[in-house]
């Protein structure tokens, strides 16, 4: 066995990159708790989100956390139409229509992004990316540990709309009873895109979270949100709680298995528990209702 | 479902057939070859997702065990391609069959069993990448559960001898090719944009998308990325727009003409 001495920073690191696998999840559990779809452009989406923060800064000289300021409500936009003229109008209303386009979506997303940009993997020098926090007992990089800051205060910010604005309380109408929200006069087509558009909106300031430490090409979304599919499959579909902790979890195994078994091996153990969770607890080890 | 009638299919595999002796073309034998091929892997698809109900989102486990295995069977231990070709299906059948058992009886099914498959397809393109590390790249010289399981079973079969062909005509395998994404993606393409559930629509499905692609290359020239956007595309359009196919659109024609003839012939007649 390993002494604490490199268990406990692996344990730490894990959570620091556990927190914004949580806040991808929490975008795409968001989505599936009101709208009950599996958003399949979840990772395409958040390559093109890495790829704008990416150019911020090559083009426009914009910090990554700057960029995160013009790039949330951009997104957000983004979101919005995409869900109000696209998802849900090609859908008609059908379930297994929206798991279609949502492919579609991303396959055009992110093949355009390989058309324009090439297959090439892109980095950001930044002079602070090598900063580093010391607690004593180990060593954080600075970036990440800013990560779990904004993941945090995201979350808060989020619960705060769920549960105090008039259109966080639609929101969570619409999750809980749809039909009767819409006899109540809330306009169901409006919530579901303003739905899309946080969760995309997440993955925003994921990606600017990112790309201080992380590289970039238009294949780099998929890796992020099958890892973000088992947090919210683990967590329980549509739980927000359920999404956190699954990342911080998830962080974690991650990290450990890579430190056990090495780093290809650790990303299969997390599609072989994705798989095992999704066969024996469908309804994820919070989740509430199977 | 309506189908054709056995004569139907016969006529459209004789004429088929005789394109070979009509054309030496490597050109266009070789877009109607892969045109074929993706047809029969949309109508491995077409099984579960159209007869079944259940759209998987990894008929790529299917396609890359059956090119695996025959490749294998026929590299390492020196098996005639046509028994190595039959264990290939078997191979790519098995593993449908286990994928099958594990979900249905689960209860799987809509957004899950999408996902579940795509996991599936996942983890095994990586256990192989894994174990031919990467640069694996190979020349090959030379009641409702079970009925779900029968189709799923036979979807893999018929998408595992998609694979098992592939290898046999490209004479090249490596873990992106037969487990990627891109596989899975063609093998729902087809049958979507021809017709879900029906006979002939995964072919045509096949033909279309192909003659989009090969129009892309042609105008653009070998731009990377560009015809799978347009794949994407189309993929969103004929939701939109033609939910049932291009076969369908061809019937409501076929019924608008059927209506107005007769109301002509009257018309003389009176």
């Amino acid at each position: 066995m390993l002494s604490p001495v490199i268990l406990v920073p692996a344990i730490l690191n894990g959570l620091l990159t556990g927190a914004v696998y949580g806040l991808i999840a929490l975008g795409l559990t968001l989505i599936y708790g009101v709208l009950h779809i599996i958003n399949f452009a979840h990772g395409a989406l958040l390559t093109a989100a890495m790829f704008a923060a990416f150019f911020a800064h090559r083009w426009l000289g914009l910090d990554p956390y700057l960029a995160a300021i013009v790039l949330t409500p951009l997104f957000f936009a983004l979101g919005y139409c995409l869900q109000r003229f696209v998802i849900g109008p090609a859908a008609h209303g059908e379930d297994r229509n929206i798991l279609l386009v949502t492919l579609g979506l991303a396959v055009v997303i992110e093949n355009a992004l390989l058309y324009a940009f090439g297959a090439d993997t892109r980095t950001l020098n930044l002079d602070y990316a090598f900063n580093v926090v010391d607690l004593g007992i180990a060593f954080l990089a600075l970036p990440r540990v800013i990560g779990f800051g904004v993941v945090l205060v995201v979350a808060l910010v989020l619960w705060l709309i769920l549960s105090l604005t008039d259109t966080g309380k639609a929101i969570r109408a619409v999750a809980k009873e749809k039909l009767g929200a819409e006899l109540s006069g809330i306009d169901v087509g409006h919530i579901y895109a303003v739905t899309f558009g946080l969760g995309t909106a997440c993955l925003a300031i994921a990606a600017c979270l990112l790309i201080p430490t992380y590289y970039v090409n238009p294949h780099i979304g998929n890796a992020f949100v099958l890892i973000a599919f088992t947090i919210v499959v683990l967590g329980g579909m549509g739980s927000v709680t359920g999404a956190l902790v699954g990342g911080l979890f998830i962080g974690v195994v991650e990290s450990l298995c890579g430190l056990y078994l090495g780093e290809s091996l650790g990303q299969i153990g997390i599609f072989v528990m994705f798989i095992l969770v999704l066969l024996f607890r469908p309804s994820g080890l919070l989740g509430e209702r199977a | 479902m309506r189908g054709p009638s056995i004569a139907h299919i016969v006529l459209v595999i004789a004429m088929l057939a005789t394109v070979p002796l009509l054309t030496a073309s490597s050109v266009v034998l070789n877009f109607l070859i892969v045109a074929l091929l993706i047809a029969l892997v949309g109508q491995g698809w077409n099984v579960l997702g159209g007869y079944g109900g259940q759209y998987s989102f990894g008929h790529a486990a299917f396609f890359g065990t059956g090119a695996y295995v025959t490749a294998i069977l026929q590299m390492r231990y020196g098996i005639n391609a046509w028994p190595a070709f039959a264990l290939g299906i078997a191979g790519g059948a098995l593993v449908g069959a286990a994928i099958g058992a594990l979900t249905f009886r689960s209860g799987l099914k809509g957004s899950y069993f999408a996902l579940v498959t795509l996991a599936f397809a996942e983890v095994l393109r990586w256990l192989v990448a894994v174990r031919e590390n990467e640069d694996a790249a190979k020349a090959v010289g030379v009641d409702t559960v079970r009925v779900k399981l029968v189709a799923m079973t036979i979807s893999a079969a018929i998408t595992a001898a998609g694979g098992g062909f592939y290898v046999q005509y490209f004479l090249y395998i490596d873990s992106g090719i037969a487990y990627g994404p891109w596989i899975s993606i063609e093998a729902l393409l087809a049958p979507i944009v021809g017709g879900i559930g029906t006979v002939f629509g995964p072919l045509i499905g096949a033909v279309v998308v192909k003659t989009l692609g090969e129009l892309t290359k042609l105008i653009t020239g070998d731009a990377p990325g560009l015809d799978l956007v347009i794949y994407g595309g189309v993929l969103v359009l004929i939701v939109a727009f033609a939910p049932h196919g291009i076969t369908s659109l061809l019937a409501a024609l076929r019924i608008r003409f059927a209506r107005l003839r007769p109301s002509a012939s009257e018309g003389t007649h009176v």
